[in-house]
């Protein structure tokens, strides 16, 4: 009898702290107004993976997902660089955003039917479109997943990629020993000590870890071709249809910009310009963000301290680690980046 | 200062003889016990209704339908076969059985070094109880964490597998672990394992007996060669009776990997080898405390009687220090159990790994966190069981 009511009261336990954390995030009401008042916004993004988020030797933080955490500061409190960023582990980030630790999700997520519709969250559109990859050693001699069987392969815990790479070799006849590791130091680090043949993450991930974590990044071969789709996009929690708005149209007006020629170096001028849709953006007309809760000029302050999506490419995947655009081109130089109508 | 309180209560506020069920004193007992389970209860229930109300209100997933559902990903090392097709449940079972494969391995290990550390702490022998002494310090006074990250760095140093270290023939090691040829299985084998068990009953007969006859003659028989002999001697005679069938199922490089054999993987070796390390420094520590607790009187007398060390050792210090050892010990066996979900860190499959990545695919966190705490539980309200029938068994026995 002891023990069961031992064991009652730990699992009570547990249950209360989960309990603790959603109740205090009730009282919190509208996430803008919370931003606000906090005067940061609180921003989950990768412990460190190349072109996406990492922090510098001075611990500033660099990527393309922490510049749509700075264009959500710009135009919700004026200041790209009032941003907090907190690293999260692949398995803590969606408890991260259900218990309202970070107000956004900018985190390699990828968007998927179960995330948006079982985690209780919604997705703004997609900030970059990849797929599975796989990075080999060229002394193992594969050149192609056909040529994987029996490998070791080093994936994070809790990705799609675990999953995408499951079915794959299943569908291949082929087996593989996956070594799943969380951290993502600890998981490349196997990967070059020679641990796993086989690095396995979203291809875009791959070329940052070959440049600066290989001792020669010629010795490794990133296999051409994506083998899943992954669409990654910016987390919220649902329920606060506001803020979920503000994020959608934030990604939109980068991508709107980069198409109207609206770019950092030229807002200033843009301003005067006498196209209507440049008009709206830059808030000269119309009151687009009074509808969002914002001021007018929330765009005009996304481009003039961050940049718009062409610019925050190039800043992340330029030289030195060279991803082509590829299918994040705008859809009007053949990709699949379209900015919805911003009426 | 000497002024007279006046507050308290009255004395005899209450009627004396007073017959009332409230007054009775097993009534009452009873009564709070109730109460108390009562406000548990409740307790319980209002925090389970609220988390539900909670998640519904933010849209996410109840249930348990989850853990009937296809897991889809695929698990490094198994004691059972699984395939990425199977259950969630099925995975985390795997999880349950790769976590005891670590506890069971950790604590044999553990205790083994552990007993020898903390006898040879007590030696007289400068060296040896220097080297246990440093042992001690080095180890329990560095984070668990620390030692399963150290060793599983170290494991990774170790050559590819084209380079492995050869052992011996057949044997591998390298940084894919450490892989070695086992015998095929043959039906003789189930009659060496009856012979085995055999021997060793028979070994256990004949210590009673021995230590029976001591005790009603006084004469001192040396049973444990002879106990050796029939432990190790019955499984042969079976095996030889049988044709002596013998072939083994020798690894091979092909492709990337090993293929036959028996493998075990580096994250399992560094896991195992880093909570005994760390383990085996405290159960070392316990053993000395126990037997420097034995009164010297004892060992003086012994020694006056003219036993050898070893049988003083056998026969006076340690019946009297494992009383002692004991209770403590069997923390330290939780507490390795509960180390071993340091695996996480390094890529070890165990429960919690498992645990994360159906909490990352289902994202129902309660759930999963739910089921984690049940198993630790389970497994360590086992072992706290298991090791109160062992104190009983060495307690001093009051007749």
């Amino acid at each position: 009898m002891k023990t069961i009511i031992t064991a009652v009261a730990a699992v009570a336990f547990a249950g209360a702290m989960a309990v603790d954390t959603k109740s205090a995030m009730a009282a919190d009401g509208p996430t803008l107004k919370a931003v606000k008042a906090r005067g940061e916004v609180i921003c989950g993004v990768h412990q460190g993976r190349y072109g996406f988020a990492i922090a510098d030797s001075q611990g500033k933080w660099k990527g393309l997902d922490v510049d749509f955490c700075r264009a959500v500061a710009a135009a919700t409190l004026g200041d790209s660089e009032k941003v907090k960023y907190i690293p999260l582990g692949s398995v803590q980030r969606f408890p991260a955003l259900q218990s309202g630790e970070v107000d956004m999700l900018s985190r390699t997520t990828t968007i998927t039917l179960t995330r948006d519709a079982a985690l209780g969250f919604n997705f703004g559109p997609p900030t970059f479109y990849t797929g599975t990859g796989f990075m080999v050693r060229k002394s193992i001699g594969a050149t192609t997943v056909d040529q994987m069987g029996g490998a070791a392969i080093c994936v994070f815990p809790g990705s799609t990629t675990e999953k995408n790479i499951a079915s794959l070799f299943k569908s291949k006849g082929m087996k593989f020993t996956p070594v799943v590791i969380e951290s993502s130091k600890q998981l490349v680090g196997a990967y070059m000590s020679g641990r796993c043949d086989v690095l396995a993450m979203d291809q875009a991930g791959l070329p940052g870890h070959q440049q600066y974590d290989a001792k020669n990044p010629a010795d490794h071969l990133i296999i051409p071709g994506v083998y899943s789709k992954e669409p990654l996009g910016i987390g919220v929690r649902a329920g606060d249809d506001q803020w979920f708005d503000i994020i959608k149209w934030v990604t939109h007006a980068t991508f709107n910009a980069e198409e109207w020629g609206v770019s950092k170096a030229n807002v200033d001028k843009m301003v005067k310009s006498n196209d209507p849709n440049v008009k709206r953006l830059l808030g000269v007309s119309g009151d687009l963000g009074k509808k969002l809760g914002l001021d007018k000029q929330w765009a005009y302050r996304i481009i003039k301290q961050v940049g718009n999506y062409g610019e925050i490419y190039e800043t992340n995947w330029g030289p030195p680690l060279n991803l082509a655009r590829g299918i994040n081109n705008l859809w009007t130089n053949g990709g699949l980046m379209y900015g919805f109508p911003m009426k | 200062m000497a002024q007279d309180s006046q507050s308290g209560p009255a004395v005899g506020d209450q009627p004396k003889g007073d017959t009332s069920i409230l007054n009775s004193m097993a009534f009452r007992g009873i009564a709070y016990q109730v109460l108390l389970a009562i406000c548990v209860v409740l307790g319980g229930l209002y925090l389970y209704v609220n988390v539900n109300a909670n998640l519904d209100r933010q849209g996410i997933a109840t249930g348990w339908d989850f853990v009937t559902e296809n897991a889809g990903f695929d698990i490094g090392e198994s004691p059972i076969p699984y395939d990425s097709e199977d259950t969630y449940g099925f995975a985390l079972w795997v999880g349950v059985l790769n976590t005891l494969r670590v506890a069971v391995v950790g604590i044999v290990l553990a205790t083994i070094l552990g007993v020898f550390m903390g006898i040879a702490r007590t030696s007289r022998n400068w060296l040896l109880s220097k080297v246990a002494n440093v042992y001690v310090e080095v180890c329990r006074n560095v984070p668990v964490v620390l030692h399963v990250l150290f060793w599983a760095t170290v494991v990774r140093f170790l050559p590819a597998p084209r380079q492995a270290i050869i052992p011996f023939d057949g044997a591998y090691l390298m940084n894919r672990g450490v892989v070695f040829p086992i015998p095929n299985e043959h039906p003789a084998y189930v009659w060496v394992g009856v012979a085995f068990v055999l021997g060793i009953v028979g070994a256990v007969v004949l210590g009673r007996w021995a230590q029976r006859r001591r005790e009603l003659t006084g004469q001192y028989i040396p049973t444990f060669w002879w106990g050796l002999a029939i432990i190790t001697g019955l499984p042969m005679v079976a095996w030889l009776v049988q044709g002596a069938p013998l072939s083994w199922n020798v690894p091979a490089l092909k492709g990337f990997n090993f293929q036959g054999g028996m493998a075990l993987s580096p994250e399992y070796a560094a896991l195992v080898i880093g909570v005994t390390v760390y383990t085996g420094a405290f159960i070392a520590e316990i053993v000395r405390a126990g037997i420097q607790a034995v009164p010297h009187g004892q060992i003086e007398a012994a020694r006056a009687l003219g036993l050898r060390p070893g049988f003083i050792m056998r026969y006076i210090t340690m019946p009297q220090a494992l009383r002692i050892i004991v209770p403590p010990t069997a923390s330290q066996f939780l507490s390795l159990t509960k180390n071993s979900s340091l695996g996480v860190l390094i890529g070890y499959p165990d429960l919690v790994n498992i645990g994360n990545t159906t909490l990352n695919q289902t994202g129902q966190a309660v759930e999963a966190i739910t089921i984690m705490m049940i198993v630790y539980l389970s497994i360590s309200l086992t072992i706290s069981t298991a090791m109160n029938l062992y104190n009983r068994l060495v307690a001093i026995k009051e007749r």
